[in-house]
């Protein structure tokens, strides 16, 4: 194939590629910004006539959205904290030292991964029940934790090693321990790279709805009162795409911000 | 200040024996060397002596207290390192303070010696910029700022010019050794070049394998290797080799060079006899054009004029030997030329182990 050929071809690929996962984003987009009554008409504008605040505006005032997006914040926030706390010490182990051991669990974090969530669904709703951590938010936390504990350890990982050893040994030589050095060079070094973890979990919480749904009856996240919504109660179509709109959003903005990271992350994966 | 005694240190990495029982004594406000190809164990001894490593075996100790298993920030050192190691997320200022600050030291003084630091390395004009807006050359003077303002008992210095250009390095390489004079830090400075080593070294260790082969002052190194090695790593070309015969000959030890018998050679102790390796250097071989009665006949291979002299490459009993001569001379590729060793800059060696013979 000549040159311009596989060029026009790739480029192709690309644009087949970008619309199937972007389409759907647009349209969502389009028709939370459209008026009700414009939803159920058909045929249907592709741009919302006028563009209206309503829709988002009626999903805003459904019974329990504002609380469960609450309680979603407050997850996401404690699974951050959890995930950074557990996750950054093992990424900056991994960075650092050579334990027995260490190729092990390195592969072991991958593993699990491969463990299908909805197996372990009945019980961990039985654990739950009986640790009192049922329909607590806590307990969707430790379950998002879970989750999200793998790619914090390979993001930090991959954060520390952009820190070279050295830093932290000048700074043991200039009178540091250990941890000090960590402390004020690694640390303030990696700390935008963390806060990519960080964010990378937010999202991951935020989206969650599997376990959110099973763990929770009343305290409800976002994701869960949503599948509820939809799946149980039937919600009319403005709610359903405000609602996708409202969720996507966040994730999007935070993917753009951290992209530079993710790549470093997978060149770290894959080699 | 401070003395420095290694007492039969080793570290090895898995299998691997880095430093392979080395001791070394290093007196008060001395600058030692650490000279050596890369992988010979140059950087692990700096680093054990700084503390970044735990040794194996043997013990450390700095200006007579016993610092083995004491962590770097008490040892009372600074360090260089290759890579300059300096913080990327503070201001010049703030890393030359850096260790100052550790130690708690009142603001103003802390400010006072930051200033001082910065002025005796020329770059108190930056002290408000962060490492990205420096180049290489102006990091590696904050790196040595940082660690001369700590007023260290020991500097170490991690191969600290390597990463500059060549004209940087002749420049800083100067510098380093003017400020060893004023701040008489006792000082190890590692590093594979052996012109770096030559030039600031107040003794030389050359290293290879692990351990030290031989520790001197630079003029010994250069002029009397203890071996093969020394003699071949150290010196611009380096020491040439060739074989030679040694005889006894009405109780004086003659030496044969391609049948050719060199005059007045010193008597050598022992009953050394045999096949021996001849060590001498470019510049201690004199060229003719005619032939001499003690000449070693020799053809030539390569002339190349490199500024001040001449290398010239001939080919002389079998052996590939580097000679320098004065820019006037002249020879044809492939003519005979006839070469003379100064008989008292021949180096006689252990033609199996390399080793140098004792010489009188």
């Amino acid at each position: 194939m000549s040159r311009p050929a596989r060029q026009a071809l790739l480029a192709v690929t690309v644009a087949l590629l970008a619309t199937w996962v972007l389409l759907p984003l647009v349209l969502i987009a389009l028709a939370s910004f459209t008026p009700r009554s414009q939803l159920y008409a058909w045929p249907r504008p592709l741009l919302p006539q006028p563009w209206s605040a309503e829709t988002m505006r009626f999903f805003f005032q459904a019974q329990g959205v504002l609380p469960s997006t609450l309680n979603s914040l407050l997850v996401a926030a404690l699974t951050i904290g959890l995930s950074v706390a557990i996750g950054a010490p093992a990424g900056y182990a991994l960075s650092r030292f050579r334990f027995p051991g260490r190729e092990a669990f390195r592969l072991g974090i991958l593993a699990t991964k491969m463990f299908p969530a909805t197996i372990l669904a009945v019980p961990l709703a039985v654990a739950f029940i009986r640790w009192g951590l049922y329909d607590t938010l806590w307990g969707v936390a430790f379950v998002h934790t879970a989750l999200a504990l793998p790619f914090t350890i390979i993001i930090t990982m991959s954060v520390f090693l952009g820190v070279p050893l050295e830093l932290e040994e000048a700074a043991m030589t200039l009178g540091c321990s250990r941890l000090q050095a960590f402390r004020r060079v690694a640390l303030p070094i990696a700390l935008p790279g963390l806060a990519a973890a960080a964010i990378f979990t937010f999202v991951l919480s935020w989206n969650e709805v599997f376990a959110a749904t099973i763990l929770t009856l009343r305290n409800r996240t976002l994701p869960a009162l949503v599948m509820n919504a939809v799946g149980a109660a039937g919600a009319p179509l403005d709610y359903r795409f405000a609602a996708g709109f409202f969720m996507i959003v966040p994730a999007l903005i935070i993917i753009l911000l951290i992209r530079r990271y993710l790549l470093t992350l997978w060149g770290v994966t894959v080699r | 200040m401070a003395t420095i005694v290694l007492q039969r240190v080793r570290k090895q990495f898995g299998r691997v024996i880095a430093v392979d029982d080395v001791s070394l004594e290093i007196g008060d406000g001395e600058f030692v060397v650490l000279l050596g190809p890369s992988g010979c164990g140059k950087t692990t001894v700096l680093r054990c002596l700084a503390g970044l490593e735990r040794v194996d075996g043997g013990r450390v100790f700095i200006g007579g207290r016993d610092v083995t298993d004491w962590p770097p920030a008490r040892r009372e050192i600074a360090m260089v390192f290759q890579s300059y190691a300096v913080f990327p997320h503070m201001t010049v200022f703030d890393n030359i303070a850096f260790g100052l600050r550790m130690r708690r030291l009142p603001a103003a003084e802390v400010r006072q010696r930051v200033e001082e630091g910065a002025a005796l390395l020329q770059i108190d004009h930056l002290l408000d910029r962060y490492p990205a807006q420096l180049s290489g050359g102006q990091r590696q003077r904050v790196a040595v700022a940082r660690a001369i303002v700590m007023r260290p008992q020991v500097l170490l210095m991690d191969e600290p010019l390597s990463n500059l250009d060549a004209l940087l390095r002749l420049q800083m390489r100067a510098e380093l050794k003017r400020l060893h004079g004023e701040v008489r830090s006792t000082t190890v400075y590692v590093t594979h070049d052996q012109v770096e080593a030559l030039s600031l070294g107040e003794r030389i260790a050359v290293m290879k394998d692990g351990r030290i082969v031989q520790c001197d002052t630079p003029a010994r190194v250069y002029d009397t290797p203890v071996n093969q090695f020394v003699g071949g790593f150290i010196g611009n070309p380096p020491m040439n080799f060739l074989e030679a015969v040694l005889r006894r000959e009405e109780g004086r030890q003659v030496v044969e060079v391609a049948g050719v018998r060199i005059p007045g050679n010193g008597p050598v102790p022992g009953d050394a006899s045999g096949t021996v390796l001849l060590g001498i250097r470019p510049e201690h071989i004199a060229v003719t054009l005619e032939p001499v009665p003690d000449g070693i006949p020799a053809r030539v291979l390569v002339l190349e004029p490199v500024g001040p002299q001449q290398l010239l490459t001939v080919e002389a009993g079998g052996a590939v030997l580097k000679v320098t001569t004065a820019v006037e001379f002249h020879a044809a590729r492939g003519s005979r030329v006839w070469l003379r060793f100064d008989p008292a800059r021949i180096r006689l060696m252990d033609a199996h182990s390399g080793q140098a013979l004792p010489s009188g």
